[in-house]
């Protein structure tokens, strides 16, 4: 009850008309930062920090949650349209969402993937608002060895991305891996395979594997077959908006993807990636219409884009509650706060309610607002399909780089992108799949680390991971799902030769 | 209200969308500051806190920040290095990158730049859980003696400032600081995580890192690593419970190489006078940096010691040969 006092304050707050504009300016420079490579909402946020340091802080921070929202609504947008993820958590959108656009069915992709959002992140907003600490206090207890076997259970998942090839696959994973662990070893605080390069002690910069082998190396590949396929412009459905078959297909993945999604925003270190991963493997499974995985099936879309806005609210969870950041713009968020003399923590919702709970509401406006935005411009968006190719990859190539530089405005930097640009060419040209290097790069350095704290904190004892209830319990269903399909395989192949 | 309100927001709007060109003011003319991290972090706070200062008071105009972030600053005190002679520069860094020029084998080391002041710091503070039964730093030495490997330590990465604390406690208590357990986290949060979900036996940050739960009695701060009691902090000093350690996280300015006696002075100048505007006491206020200002000679000779301090620490806990 008390909760629902405090949101109809926290409106009166969202809702008067300058911090409206100030969710408006939020969402539409979230949306945008979405959509190109290489900026994300972090940095924007951080960039703006200064700048937003003589605003109220009740209106800074309706705008930071605006682009932080809105910078997950927007990473959507490239990953369909052009294969090129905007964001790390839509590199999955993109299996399923660029062979939609492929087919002509980008706007619906587009629309599956904004309402798909918004539902996600109104839930969660809900989550926050009503069990906010019930929650944060049970995602503090999760420890390393749960963690780390939750990134097992990701790992065996990948073989969905695979496509055609396992071995093609594997090896894609493995070169994933291997990028990722270049750098400091966290642990040891020793380098490695930085080839003498301090550029290399703060590891390779996950956008620039992302942009390397995706925007690059898909325009390099559609250069390079520019002048044999010219036929095939890509044609827009007529129907712009979601069938009602889409609908039916849409609505069991967007909540799935939420439920995924939520807690492991909430989870520190959880990331918003890992549960695109699983809410894809989990869609994957659940069809009806198995053969169009791997050619445009919408709920390969729905799926992941759900579950990864649901972790942008679950990420809001632990931060507002105990000040803990568990991702990259979170920590900035939490800069922010500083910059008012404000500690986020148990102490915030009594000193400041106010800001809390304004915060909270414009969470709920900034949902609406970019439903609003995004599926409008979802059509149009798709036209951009319609641009000469040549110009399209120019443009994109332009982005990438500008986004790349200006990271570290390092030339390093750009060199870096260059080289995973002609790696992500020739895996095009050579077929194999891109995404599971993606993953292994992700998810390489988090098992690592996740493995050596748990072994740390239990002083070297090996078993630590069996006999924690919950990580035993997670690594019994990652055996599971490798043996019962080897056995069913199995039991199977008699009958098949006999 | 609405007003000055409206007419405030518009203003930062405008200021969002172009940068306003400032006018020239006479002596120290644009100036930059690099700092040697990414957006968002201490030493880019710092930076942009010293620059609205300096504009905003009239001792410098216009300020400059830039970011050149990668391998704890190494890569910025390379770039400074590479500019010698600009009196315009300066450079924002810190204990970090004391500590970061050792473990990282940097080939540019702080004696090749010049040193300017010393600007704030920040205390270290150990804490455990509420739930733990260590109630003091006694306690908690106790069973480190008697099994050091048991006794988890969490804190930032390896070789930062928190690494560097435990080893100095570890050797003002008598722990070989080899065999302690440090569980290192890439950020802040982690850490945090850690401790409220008794995952290890106490925690290394900064004090602001964890005000928020000391104050709402979620975590038992039991030691600060000041030389005296804090005004406000009602945390016993490490000194005054019989360990005789002293860490502050500071934070300072240096230029490039280089430059003339009389561009050091006017930069030194230039921080002295901005060290005493009421807008910077104010800073450090919301900010809650603690005032460790320092300039001239005796910043350039508190560097030197701080150099050999931690270049001992890393070689005690084993990072560095």
């Amino acid at each position: 009850m008390d909760a629902i006092t405090s949101l109809f304050a926290g409106f009166e707050t969202a809702l008067t008309p300058i911090n409206l504009l100030w969710a408006l300016v939020g969402v539409t420079l979230g949306t945008l930062v979405g959509v190109l490579p290489g900026i994300g909402p972090a940095l924007t946020v951080a960039l703006l920090l200064p700048v937003t340091a003589k605003l109220p802080p009740v209106s800074a921070f309706i705008m930071f949650a605006g682009i932080y929202y809105g910078g997950m609504f927007g990473g959507s947008t490239t990953s369909i349209l052009l294969n090129t993820p905007g964001e790390s958590s839509s590199i999955i959108t993109a299996l399923e969402g660029n062979k939609m656009a492929r087919k002509g069915r980008a706007a619906a992709a587009l629309a599956t993937a904004a309402i798909g959002s918004f539902v996600a992140g109104t839930i969660g907003t809900m989550l926050l608002t009503f069990a906010a600490p019930a929650i944060a206090e049970i995602a503090v207890q999760i420890r390393p060895e749960a963690k780390f076997s939750l990134i097992m259970l990701a790992f065996v998942t990948i073989s969905a991305t695979f496509g055609g090839s396992p071995l093609r696959g594997l090896i894609s994973l493995f070169l994933g891996l291997c990028i990722g662990l270049v750098g400091t070893d966290l642990q040891s605080g020793q380098a490695r395979f930085t080839l003498g390069r301090p550029e290399l002690l703060d590891g390779i910069e996950f956008v620039t594997v992302v942009i390397g082998l995706f925007a690059i190396g898909e325009t390099l590949y559609v250069a390079s077959r520019l002048r044999k396929d010219k036929a095939s412009v890509i044609k827009l459905e007529g129907n712009a908006h979601m069938t009602r078959e889409d609908w039916r297909r849409s609505w069991k993945p967007w909540l799935r993807g939420t439920a995924l999604g939520f807690p492991f925003g909430a989870i520190p270190a959880g990331g918003a990636e890992i549960p695109t991963f699983l809410s894809y493997t989990l869609e994957k499974r659940l069809t009806k219409h198995p053969e169009e995985f791997g050619k445009g099936a919408i709920e390969g879309v729905a799926g992941p884009e759900a579950a990864n806005n649901a972790a942008a609210a679950g990420v809001l969870v632990p931060l507002l509650t105990l000040g803990l950041p568990t991702s990259a713009t979170a920590a900035i968020l939490l800069a922010a706060f500083q910059q008012y003399g404000l500690q986020p923590g148990p102490l915030l919702f009594v000193t400041s309610p106010e800001l809390v709970w304004g915060l909270i509401a414009s969470l709920y406006i900034g949902n609406v607002m970019l439903l609003a935005l995004n599926l409008p411009l979802a059509p149009v968006w798709a036209k951009l399909l319609l641009i000469p190719r040549p110009f399209l990859y120019a443009g994109i190539l332009v982005f990438s780089t500008v986004g790349v530089y200006s990271l570290n405005n390092s030339v390093f930097d750009l060199v870096l992108l260059a080289i995973f640009g002609v790696i992500g060419y020739g895996m095009r040209r050579f077929d194999f799949p891109v995404t599971p290097a993606i993953i292994g790069v992700i998810l390489g350095p988090t098992a690592e680390s996740f493995f050596r704290t748990a072994l740390q904190q239990s002083n070297g004892d090996y078993s630590t991971f069996v006999r924690q209830p919950l990580s035993a319990f997670i690594l019994f269903i990652v055996a599971l799902s490798l043996i019962v399909p080897a056995v069913l395989k199995a039991r199977k192949q008699p009958v098949v030769s006999g | 209200m609405s007003m000055n309100f409206t007419k405030k927001a518009v203003l930062t709007l405008s200021a969002l969308l172009l940068a306003a060109p400032a006018t020239l003011a006479q002596g120290l003319n644009n100036l930059r500051i690099m700092a040697p991290a990414a957006p968002g972090g201490g030493w880019d706070q710092t930076s942009r806190s010293l620059q609205s200062v300096l504009q905003d008071e009239g001792v410098v105009k216009p300020v400059q920040v830039f970011n050149v972030p990668g391998a704890g600053g190494t890569i910025g005190l390379a770039q400074l290095y590479n500019a010698k002679g600009d009196g315009n520069l300066l450079m924002t860094m810190g204990l970090v990158m004391v500590g970061a020029i050792q473990t990282n084998n940097s080939k540019v080391d702080l004696s090749r730049v010049t040193p300017i002041a010393r600007l704030t710091g920040e205390y270290e503070v150990i804490v455990v859980p509420t739930s733990s039964p260590y109630k003091n730093t006694a306690d908690l030495v106790a069973a480190w003696k008697a099994n050091p490997g048991a006794v988890a330590f969490a804190g930032g990465s390896a070789g930062g400032t928190d690494h560097m604390l435990v080893g100095l406690l570890a050797r003002a208590a008598g722990v070989d600081p080899k065999k302690m357990n440090y569980v290192p986290f890439s950020g802040g949060g982690e850490t945090l995580a850690a401790l409220l979900g008794n995952q290890v036996a106490a925690g290394v940050a900064g004090y602001g890192e964890f005000e928020a739960q000391i104050k709402a009695g979620k975590l038992r701060a039991i030691g600060i690593s000041a030389p005296k009691p804090q005004p406000g902090i009602a945390v016993p000093t490490l000194k005054s419970q019989g360990y005789n350690v002293d860490l502050a996280n500071w934070r300072g300015i240096v230029a490039p190489p280089g430059i003339s006696a009389s561009e050091k002075a006017t930069l030194v100048a230039a921080l002295d006078k901005m060290h005493k505007t009421k807008a910077w006491k104010d800073t450090l206020k919301t900010r809650n940096w603690t005032d460790l200002y320092m300039s001239g000679s005796k910043f350039d000779v508190f560097l030197k010691l701080e150099a050999v301090r931690t270049k001992g620490i890393l070689q005690d806990i084993g990072l560095v040969k």
